[in-house]
């Protein structure tokens, strides 16, 4: 009571300055009318060529004292020889672990007292050294960057410590569902021949038989300039850039790169349930899928708006209907995996284990529903979001390095995302229901459940979704 | 989530002395108080057209009553689930076609609630916001409620049941705290308190906490100040204040007996050893001291713990070291994982004499000043986006009592001295202690114990 009389005296008193400072009346029952989205203009991206072939990408931002560089070679994983998986990676790791100058243990000291981040990696397509730094030590750090990238020593005592560190890894990744869910869906979708069937970080195998030469040779086969960008973005200009890196990686030596050739993918059988017995396992990991799509796909927006609606937001119809309606998961979503070559298309979720199967159910009434024309409110929600959300990935020079490293690997224009807008705006109800169509295929899935057996299998009989096969960490067939 | 904080945090403490470094720049701000309590916080940034808006109502999980732990943040879910005039649904619906991001996380000491979105939409926010804060009950039920605990049981099994090592925390927290003590329970609360929970818990845990003068909303980014400060009165103004709120729980800083030791058996490959030791809270005299301690032990491949057990001995996995400090306490954690076959009694030796040589000899020049040129750079990295500065913003508002703290903050790392890490070193980790050894099923005999530690102290 207290409190309404209160709420009365505030809006009163609201009123009477509204009256002094204009017109202002409050109807909280509709939201507010906005005004126009503001114009999003990214800033120019400058390019330059070193005469070996290395390609400079660099956008000025001058918000704070920092600059990042990211220099892309555009080898990853998928290069990695069929019984050497893992040694693509294994290169990357090793850049910072010594130099023929530097020790590893220096590399780290000097990385802590300049204050800045260095770090390599790599993932399918590309590897990847990455360099954030304060611009008050510009000079240090890229003498420090240049140093990891044309001179790593590949020790060999390094190497070993590195490799027990790897070995423990892959033994510790048997005690998360999540990525044995990851690893085995990867496994039954592509096999075991084809290059994104394995695990990016080897196998037990794999990374014991593994000698230094291998990376050596990795890395003069593909660590070369004319098959690597650098993009720079931050505090500084174009003409600095282009000083500083023709100074430290200008005589670093052309070569050869033998393109990755990509077998074909296995076709896909009819839907299949493949459960990992997981005893103990609060939770049922999903991976609902199949072969999706590559980048160069023409059909990348479509695609992108039709995601979006099923699962790539909160309002999405997987996160909706699992976690919003049901309370199944604490989050389920999917997602096209593009790259060189078509990746995965994934749903998935954390389900607990005493609705495995009603998520289940769920799960494929969401895969079926979205072949249906989808409501335009619910289109033009999706295409607001794609849209308006872009600028906040724009933020930070981090985040603008980010987001060119695409640009580089899958040759998109230097303005695609000044066109992003356009591109979205373009797709209609049709487009999104075609590309449902023609890549969801509900008959035609990997199901890959990785759970506590004796809890959930009876009632994912049950569901009837397909035959049920009991396959091992690897998504391998279980021999007794 | 707790979770996320202190990963965002660890982010921060990463640098300190270079030559010519640059110094951390002021945030400029202001921050003014409308007559209902509610604090305000503005500040510009137009490099990028996107504003923020982040409310931090000062709540969590340490003013839980007993049998309802897990609350704070169990209401902070329901606070997305609609309000008398945005339906169900409708909250998460006109943000995302707005192009906004939007969450909520829940610590110990408070909860807080963002959007960060194209800057033509701050009234929408604002608006939204301003609907839970004023008329979250009138369409409030026990179907949102019941929903909402699903889901965060199932964020409990995500982040907690089926994470390897993962119930550790709780145990250690139980040890370590007394009872009743407002950290000796976790932020995402037992299965059992979840499920307890009852509508009138949610009316009255909102009357107490959820009123305007309970609340800083701070906005951050490409804004109109004078359009700001119209529209958070126009939406805001009319919210009344609600009643006094109940004090803070006031905790004596925690001294343990004896040492504790543990064991608990996990579904994990790899044994794990936590030691906890308690210390001191955010901002105390010691804090940043033992910030710059956990550093040199465990910090990149140079750390003390680091370079024995990994890089040379490579008998562990990992090691981490952290003073995770809050606003009413704070505690040392050090935690090792060995590698496979490796024996953690030999590891435990390791640690107990290189803590041993911390607190006998000063660190060099050399390890103080790398820890403090990380913490130098981490700090300008925090001002690169909107949202982090409105973290930050209110951070330092509800924990230093001044948003304007981002220098005095930074400060605090310069004046550590050699001598002030070796004293802390003493002052906290020579004294009593908790150690939990997580091990395989069936494996109990690798837990640490007093003898293998060297002895009850």
């Amino acid at each position: 009571m207290k409190a309404r009389m209160n709420a009365g005296a505030a809006l009163l008193a609201v009123t009477a300055a509204a009256s002094i400072s204009g017109a202002q009346t409050l109807d909280r029952s509709k939201p507010p009318t906005l005004g126009p989205p503001p114009k999003v203009s990214l800033p120019p991206i400058v390019t330059r060529q070193l005469p070996n072939g290395l390609k400079l990408m660099i956008v000025e931002q001058h918000e704070l004292p920092l600059a990042d560089f990211v220099l892309v070679v555009g080898s990853g994983g998928t290069m990695d020889p069929a019984s050497k998986g893992g040694v693509a990676n294994l290169t990357s790791s090793m850049l910072t672990e010594g130099t023929t100058s530097r020790s590893a243990l220096e590399i780290a000291d000097q990385i802590a007292y300049l204050g800045i981040g260095l770090g390599a990696g790599s993932n399918w397509d590309a590897a990847t050294v990455n360099l954030h730094t304060p611009t008050s030590q510009l000079d240090s750090a890229l003498a420090l960057f240049a140093d990891v990238v044309l001179h790593p020593a590949f020790r060999a005592e390094d190497f070993e410590r590195v490799r027990k560190n790897r070995l423990t890894t892959l033994v510790q990744l048997k005690d998360r569902p999540t990525a044995i869910a990851d690893q085995a869906y990867a496994a039954i979708l592509y096999g075991t021949s084809h290059p994104y069937g394995h695990n990016l970080l080897g196998t037990e195998a794999s990374i014991t038989g593994m000698t230094t030469a291998d990376l050596q040779s990795f890395y003069g086969a593909n660590f070369v300039p004319n098959n690597a960008t650098l993009i720079v973005v931050g505090d500084v200009t174009p003409a600095q850039v282009e000083q500083k890196i023709s100074a430290l990686l200008g005589g670093w030596k052309r070569g050869n790169v033998t393109p990755a050739t990509i077998a074909d993918a296995p076709k896909a059988g009819a839907t299949t349930v493949y459960l990992i017995d997981k005893p103990g396992a609060a939770q049922s990991s999903f991976r609902i899928g199949s072969i999706g799509v590559p980048r160069s796909t023409k059909d990348y927006f479509a695609l992108n708006v039709m995601n979006t609606i099923l699962g790539g937001t909160f309002t999405s119809r997987l996160m909706q209907n699992l976690r919003e309606t049901h309370g199944y998961t604490y989050g389920a979503r999917s997602r096209f995996d593009m790259r060189r070559s078509a990746g995965p298309f994934t749903a998935s979720a954390e389900v607990v284990a005493a609705k495995t199967d009603s998520a289940l159910i769920e799960f494929m009434k969401e895969l079926n529903a979205i072949k249906d024309t989808v409501p335009a409110v619910e289109l033009n929600k999706a295409k607001r979001f794609l849209q308006l959300s872009m600028p906040s990935d724009f933020e930070t020079t981090q985040q603008i390095a980010n987001q060119l490293i695409p640009v580089v690997l899958y040759g998109l224009p230097l303005d695609y995302y000044n066109s992003y807008v356009a591109n979205v705006e373009s797709i209609t109800q049709a487009d999104v229901q075609r590309v449902a169509r023609q890549y969801i295929n509900p008959a035609s899935l990997a199901i890959v459940i990785v759970g506590d057996r004796k809890n959930i299998e009876q009632g994912l009989k049950a569901v009837n979704a397909g035959p049920i096969m009991i396959r091992d960490f690897f998504g391998q067939p279980i021999t007794p | 989530m707790r979770r996320g904080l202190l990963v965002a945090l660890g982010y921060l403490i990463a640098a300190a002395n270079v030559a010519g470094a640059q110094a951390v720049p002021k945030i400029k701000f202001e921050k003014y108080t409308l007559p209902n309590g509610l604090e305000v916080i503005l500040h510009e940034d137009h490099s990028t057209p996107i504003v923020t808006v982040n409310t931090w109502y000062k709540v969590g999980s340490g003013d839980e009553k007993a049998g309802r732990t897990g609350f704070a943040h169990l209401f902070e879910h329901i606070m997305f689930m609609g309000s008398q005039n945005v339906p169900v649904g409708a909250f998460d619906k006109e943000l995302e076609a707005a192009g906004a991001d939007n969450n909520g996380s829940t610590s110990e000491d408070r909860t807080n609630y963002y959007e960060n979105l194209p800057s033509n939409a701050l009234a929408l926010a604002l608006w939204l916001d301003a609907d839970r804060m004023g008329f979250l009950i009138p369409t409030m039920d026990k179907a949102k409620l019941d929903l909402q605990r699903e889901v965060v049981k199932n964020e409990r099994r995500e982040r907690v049941d089926n994470v390897p090592y993962g119930r550790g925390d709780e145990m250690i927290l139980a040890a370590l705290y007394p009872k009743g003590h407002p950290y000796s329970w976790s932020v995402i609360g037992s299965m059992e308190d979840l499920g307890a929970a009852s509508l009138d818990d949610v009316k009255n845990f909102f009357r107490t906490y959820y009123a305007p003068n309970n609340a800083t909303i701070t906005i951050a980014g490409d804004f109109n100040p004078a359009e700001a400060k119209r529209l958070v009165a126009l939406y805001f103004g009319p919210i009344p204040r609600g009643p006094a709120l109940p004090a803070r729980p006031n905790v004596a800083p925690v001294v343990l007996a004896k040492d504790t030791f543990m064991v608990l058996e996990d579904r994990v490959q790899l044994p794990r050893a936590f030691y906890d030791w308690p210390t001191v809270k955010l901002f105390d005299k010691d804090d940043a001291a033992l910030d710059v301690l956990a550093s040199v032990l465990a910090s990149g491949k140079n750390s003390r713990l680091y370079k024995r057990l990994v890089f040379d001995m490579q008998v562990a996995q990992q090691v981490f070291a952290s003073q995770q400090s809050s606003k009413l306490a704070g505690r040392f954690e050090i935690d090792i994982t060995p590698k496979p076959g490796q024996s953690l009694a030999a590891i435990d030796k390791v640690v107990q004499e290189e803590l041993q040589k911390v607190m006998n000899e000063p660190i060099s020049d050399r390890e103080l000043e790398r820890v403090r040129n990380s913490f130098r750079s981490s700090f300008l990295n925090r001002l690169s986006g909107v949202l982090g500065k409105s973290e930050i913003l209110n951070s330092y508002n509800y924990m230093a009592g001044n948003p304007d703290y981002v220098q005095q903050d930074a400060a605090r790392y310069e004046a550590v001295t050699k001598a002030d890490v070796q004293r802390v070193a003493k002052q906290y980790l020579g004294k009593h202690k908790v150690v939990l050894t997580v091990v395989p099923e069936g494996k109990r005999e690798m837990m640490l114990t007093a003898t293998a530690n060297g002895g009850d102290r």
